[in-house]
């Protein structure tokens, strides 16, 4: 019998149980960095989530932190009302491309703008996961969902928004990053941007954001060992990865 | 210690809200509404709360639901038509069991249906009050927090256009009611415990998925709520023949109306809702058993006269005796809101 060394371990806050997540998807190795980072900096007793809708609306019951369930599009403006009467928590939001920047773009531009001091996290894989496939307001040219058949068209459909850059315009925002989670040190620098934008809040210097691009491989129709890779020629070309404010 | 002052019942509502507690308030400026904003966002300051200038309806409402969340008594006040906007978060309020006081200062009375129906999706239910006067507005904004937090359900106060921009004598009653027991439902940061959800979508508790128990919960006690909270105001119903119904600011003036018709020797009573859900129907149903006919005055095209009618079950004919009525601006203070003209509809409905 060999000698067996642990050499990795998840993090207490991250609670087991089994999951409906599909194979390849990028959203659980997003979360599990957050949580990481929560229980390092020592936050989770003063952590609230706020949580949008889409299919990681399934982590609040595997998160062992207090979780603020909020309707599709709205958690900027709810995790404001909690910020504002429970200063020291330590806030953050979690939507995705559709919750954010297609349903709710008015919330974040304003919450942005206000210099609301809670963490703004988007995981943006550039479609609607959870219903199955259909064009967001991040949907890059020329992807195919299932409602733009035969790729998302300029003059048909309209152009992506950057939502990143978008944030980091406007007054209020102190900290705006993007990371991707489709390689190990896209995922190095996603745990340093959500790092760097949980010390903004702390210092109570204004309104964060760290958009994360993450693999769709069941809704971009590719094979879940393809989503990096995918994620790389598609994604990466229109949003650049990198600090974009601070 | 009480306290009196000469207050439009805007504000006079808004100071007693932070006198029950009330520390977070959202809005966006509209008519009749605005009052309450302007007033909160000068108060709540004083007493360390949070008063934020929304940029609509659907982000006041959020915020409020994030203070809420955290168990901050907290208000929001609009109307009908910002109400209309702020509907999907209001169902989903009472799905999370999540207590907030909403104000509808309504342009006229077209708002019943939205207030006590609700526009929003599922199963939920509003308590809904409806002052008739400053004063009133004051107690009622007290129980109205009491209520929100008593049953984990949000509470309504319907008002109107009259209601906010009249100006009268009120009383702050020192504490009406005892402070709100704790709160363990509210996000606060997992301190010394297990994390916890506030979702309108599941239970609490980690790794349950029991969906149903949740939906459950929230509305298995509209049973209890019926049974426990219907109010009304009565006059007249040991020997009246003919009832009228009336709720809110216009119910004054029907009420002054009935005592004109009585004095004509008319046997008319008198029945206030003060309760829009739930409904006052056993009150109706007892004076309908005696009376021949139910008169029902509402200024908008005939909403509550559906509850009168449930109340009454085809025991006696339900008339309407008012109607849409609106002046220039469309607020609500028409030609119908006359007590001329409602002893009139009295007089012809008695003599049928």
């Amino acid at each position: 019998m060999s000698h067996l060394e642990k050499v990795f371990e998840t993090t207490d806050l991250l609670l087991r149980t089994e999951h409906s997540l599909c194979p390849g998807c990028g959203e659980p190795v997003a979360l599990r960095t957050i949580l990481e980072l929560i229980g390092e900096l020592g936050l989770r007793e003063r952590t609230i989530c706020v949580a949008g809708i889409g299919c990681y609306t399934a982590f609040p019951m595997i998160m062992d932190v207090d979780v603020l369930q909020a309707l599709h599009g709205r958690a900027p403006s709810v995790a404001t009302g909690v910020k504002r009467v429970r200063p020291d928590a330590f806030v953050f939001t979690m939507q995705g491309d559709g919750d954010m920047v297609s349903e709710g773009l008015q919330e974040v531009l304003h919450a942005a703008a206000r210099g609301e001091k809670f963490t703004a996290v988007v995981f943006n894989n550039a479609v609607f996961g959870e219903t199955g496939g259909h064009m967001t307001a991040t949907t890059v040219l020329g992807q195919h969902t299932k409602t733009t058949i035969g790729g998302r068209d300029r003059e048909r459909h309209g152009n992506p928004i950057r939502i990143a850059e978008l944030i980091a315009q406007l007054d209020g925002s102190a900290y705006v990053a993007r990371a991707a989670v489709h390689t190990p040190s896209g995922i190095k620098l996603a745990r340093q941007y959500l790092h760097d934008a949980f010390r903004t809040q702390l210092d109570g210097k204004g309104f964060s954001l760290v958009e994360i691009l993450t693999m769709c491989p069941t809704d971009w129709f590719v094979p879940p060992d393809q989503g990096p890779a995918f994620l790389e020629r598609n994604l990466v070309p229109i949003y650049p990865l990198g600090v974009i404010k601070q | 210690m009480s306290e009196r002052a000469l207050m439009e019942g805007s504000a006079a509502m808004a100071e007693s809200a932070v006198r029950a507690g009330c520390r977070f308030y959202a809005g966006y400026p509209i008519t009749p509404s605005t009052e309450i904003l302007e007033y909160m966002s000068v108060r709540l300051p004083e007493v360390g709360g949070t008063c934020m200038n929304a940029e609509s309806e659907i982000e006041a409402i959020g915020m409020v639901w994030g203070a809420a969340g955290c168990g901050v008594r907290s208000m929001i006040a609009s109307t009908g038509q910002g109400i209309s906007l702020m509907q999907e978060s209001f169902a989903e309020l009472a799905n999370a069991q999540i207590p907030i006081v909403a104000v509808n200062m309504c342009r006229g009375q077209a708002d019943y249906f939205q207030a006590t129906r609700g526009g929003g999706h599922g199963d939920y239910r509003f308590i809904v009050l409806a002052p008739a006067s400053a004063q009133e507005a004051v107690d009622l904004a007290q129980l109205a927090f009491h209520l929100a937090d008593e049953w984990r359900n949000p509470v309504m106060i319907m008002g109107d256009f009259l209601l906010s921009h009249t100006s009268e004598l009120v009383e702050f009653p020192a504490a009406a009611f005892p402070e709100p027991s704790a709160k363990p439902w509210a996000v606060t940061g997992a301190n010394g415990r297990r994390g916890i959800t506030l979702s309108p979508l599941g239970p609490p508790e980690k790794l349950s998925t029991d969906i149903a128990a949740a939906l459950g919960a929230a509305t298995a006690k509209h049973a209890a709520i019926r049974a426990a909270e219907a109010r009304a105001e009565t006059a007249h119903l040991d020997d009246a023949e003919l009832v009228v119904v009336a709720f809110g600011f216009p119910g004054r003036f029907a009420r002054y109306a009935v005592r004109l018709a009585r004095e004509r020797g008319l046997r008319v009573g008198f029945v206030r809702p003060i309760s829009l859900w739930p409904f006052p129907r056993d009150v109706i149903a007892t004076a309908a058993q005696r009376a021949r006919a139910v008169a029902v005055f509402e200024l908008n095209a005939g909403q509550m006269i559906e509850d009168v009618e449930l109340a009454v079950r085809g025991r006696v004919p339900v008339h309407a005796i008012g109607g849409i009525s609106h002046d220039h601006s469309g607020f609500g203070v028409g030609p119908l809101l006359n007590v001329d003209y409602i002893l009139e509809r009295i007089e012809a409905v008695y003599a049928a």
